[in-house]
């Protein structure tokens, strides 16, 4: 809703929605990703620290138990040496995330056997550190954009208006690399400790029954695409547009008179002809 | 605490049925009923605010099955496998025929999707009585729980029976005929002049084969599984479910007689879903305590004593199926309150 917000507002169009969009779109993100960070996050964090603990090991690249562990920012896991390549960490404090104390043991890899590893340690890493990440800088660009709205200067900082238009994609990546994080933790486990996913596919259904359904759903959602795509593009000719334009005015009007906005620079723009508009 | 999960699992079967049921058979009769675009659009407003909510029931019921019977669950849902995957197909493909269809305002491709609409409810019909018809006749279990059926074979009920033999068949067309007169009279409840007639006349004209049907039906699950009697013959009292849908039939034929009537075709909605109600109850009384028969072995047999979850999971879960269900029937009222009446276009609305 920010993006939207700030694209409307650096292209010019729409600004008083544009304002109202950054406004709730900002005030509503600081909330949320604060929250995320704690006490969601950090109480999602504790919980795998007991009940998964080779899970968060993996999660963090953290190959020897040791105490004090070091939280990694940045860094490439190396599996077969078993160790970080290029890292660049906070000493300590991935004991302290975790227990509370900076020098509290944290088990590594290594007091597990490898066969209780997940089965793809990389990704689990790098979908954990995209979604930590970027839930960090989530918490950076709203406490910015907060500060700016409350100075009254966010409106006209365009490098600002241009970091929360561009970061549009962001929430969803982050939301899809926290799911990654959860399935890939979870592995070799279907129900953890108790049954491996090896062990849980469907006997009685053959890899030909498989492939069958596969494609049924793949051709099912193709033709809605492709029927999606048309009717989109049928909305956006000719006899479509009128129809467009005129729920598009019908939802403003409505805005408007809930808003109860009187706004002269606001009734340039809609009193004229709608077509003038794009 | 395994039987009323049981007994849990098969009302809300029946729930999903008798809702559905109605959507289901308005779809079936949406082609041939509703000549014009106001009548169909009537015909989509008197099922477009409550159909999804009636599948929930499907969802629901899955759920509890998973959840008290997991093997049952695990052991149907791979040997059901190619159906199961066929009628979520149709389900998808008949909600996007209700949806899509606003979406162009071109009377060809309006057309298109109430065809996607209506076929696939009525091959929906004749999978979930083909799906019920296969728990009565019983699959070819093996000793590890599981088995596999094609499709067909040859039609024939053996022990290499396919998912269609004549008999599923049989049931399925029950079903088909059965939620036709099901959805018809809902119609015709919610609408007026020509639909309300054509609606009361499907079902008028469905009636004797639905009573034919029956009794066919009732002899052909004698036949092919001879147990099915045993319960009935212990408890005598079952005999009451067999009264209970002859006299629901009785109930239909004297309440559509009465010509167009509101109180009366209220009278036959509810004495179609005492029918559908009869029909499901009376064959899980008949498979109890048995939840698949093997068709290779009784001994095979799925049980809910050797498919039910662990006893503390059990108890707990009655706590939240509680809670689900004051939600799932708080909902429920609220919304058929909402829409109540008969549909006018004029009014607007979905």
């Amino acid at each position: 809703m920010a993006s939207v917000g700030a694209f409307y507002l650096l292209w010019e169009k729409f600004e008083q929605h544009g304002r109202i969009f950054v406004r709730v779109g900002v005030a509503a993100g600081l909330t949320f990703s604060v929250l995320q960070l704690f006490p969601t996050g950090d109480r999602q964090g504790r919980l795998v620290a007991t009940h998964q603990p080779v899970t968060l090991a993996a999660m963090e690249a953290l190959f020897d138990t040791q105490p004090g562990a070091p939280l990694v920012l940045i860094g490439q896991p190396n599996v077969d040496k078993g160790e970080m390549d290029n890292p660049l960490i906070i000493p300590n404090a991935l004991s302290f995330l975790t227990y509370r104390a900076w020098k509290a043991e944290v088990k590594g890899l290594n007091a597990f056997p490898t066969d209780q590893w997940p089965t793809s340690i990389e990704l689990l890493y790098f979908s954990y550190h995209i979604m930590v990440g970027l839930g960090t800088i989530f918490i950076a660009v709203m406490l910015i954009s907060a500060f700016l709205l409350w100075r009254e200067k966010l409106f006209t900082s365009r490098w600002m208006l241009w970091i929360l238009m561009l970061a549009l994609p962001f929430p969803y990546i982050a939301n899809t690399a926290g799911w990654i994080t959860a399935e890939i933790g979870r592995q070799p486990w279907l129900v953890y400790g108790l049954m491996r996913t090896a062990d849980g596919y469907s006997k009685g259904v053959s890899a030909g029954n498989g492939i069958f359904t596969l494609l049924g759903f793949m051709g099912m959602y193709t033709v809605l695409a492709i029927f999606l795509h048309y009717s989109w593009s049928v909305a956006k000719s000719s006899t479509g547009q009128r129809w467009k334009l005129r729920q598009w005015s019908h939802f403003m009007s409505e805005i408007r008179s809930r808003l109860g906005s009187r706004n002269s620079h606001w009734a340039r723009i809609w009193s004229g002809p709608l077509g003038s508009e794009s | 605490m395994e039987t009323l999960w049981f007994m849990i699992v098969a009302v809300m079967v029946a729930a999903y049925v008798v809702l559905d049921g109605f959507d289901l058979g308005a779809g079936v009769l949406y082609l041939g009923a509703a000549h014009t675009t106001a009548e169909r659009q009537t015909i989509m407003r008197a099922i477009g605010p409550v159909w999804d909510g009636n599948e929930v029931w499907l969802l629901a019921a899955g759920g509890t099955l998973y959840f008290a019977f997991p093997l049952l669950y695990a052991s149907s849902f791979s040997g059901f496998y190619l159906p199961l995957m066929m009628v979520l197909w149709l389900l998808m493909l008949r909600g996007i025929g209700i949806e899509l269809r606003h979406h162009l305002h071109n009377p060809v491709w309006q057309g298109f999707f109430d065809v996607v609409f209506s076929v696939s409810s009525i091959l929906l019909c004749i999978f979930f009585g083909a799906a019920l018809g296969n728990v009565v006749r019983g699959v070819p279990l093996g000793p590890d729980g599981y088995f596999f059926e094609p499709l067909w074979t040859n039609f024939r009920v053996s022990i290499r029976n396919g998912i269609l033999d004549w008999y599923t068949v049989l049931t399925g067309v029950i079903a088909l005929v059965t939620l036709t007169v099901h959805g018809s009279l809902y119609i015709a409840i919610k609408t007026e002049n020509d639909l309300n007639r054509r609606a009361r006349t499907t079902a008028q004209w469905m009636w004797p084969l639905q009573l034919i049907l029956t009794i066919v039906g009732l002899i052909a699950t004698i036949y092919i599984r001879p147990t099915v009697l045993d319960n009935y013959q212990q408890h005598a009292i079952g005999y009451l479910i067999t009264v209970m849908v002859f006299a629901s039939l009785a109930v239909m034929i004297y309440a559509l007689r009465k010509g167009p009537d509101l109180a009366a075709e209220k009278l036959a909605f509810v004495a179609s879903s005492l029918y559908i109600v009869g029909m499901l109850v009376g064959a899980a009384f008949a498979l109890y305590p048995v939840v698949l028969p093997a068709s290779t072995d009784p001994a095979l047999n799925l049980t809910i004593y050797n498919t039910k979850a662990g006893a503390h999971g059990l108890a707990v879960g009655l706590a939240s199926w509680i809670l689900g269900m004051i939600l799932a029937l708080g909902y429920f009222f609220f919304l058929f309150r909402m829409f109540r009446g008969k549909v006018r276009l004029e009014s607007g609305g979905y």
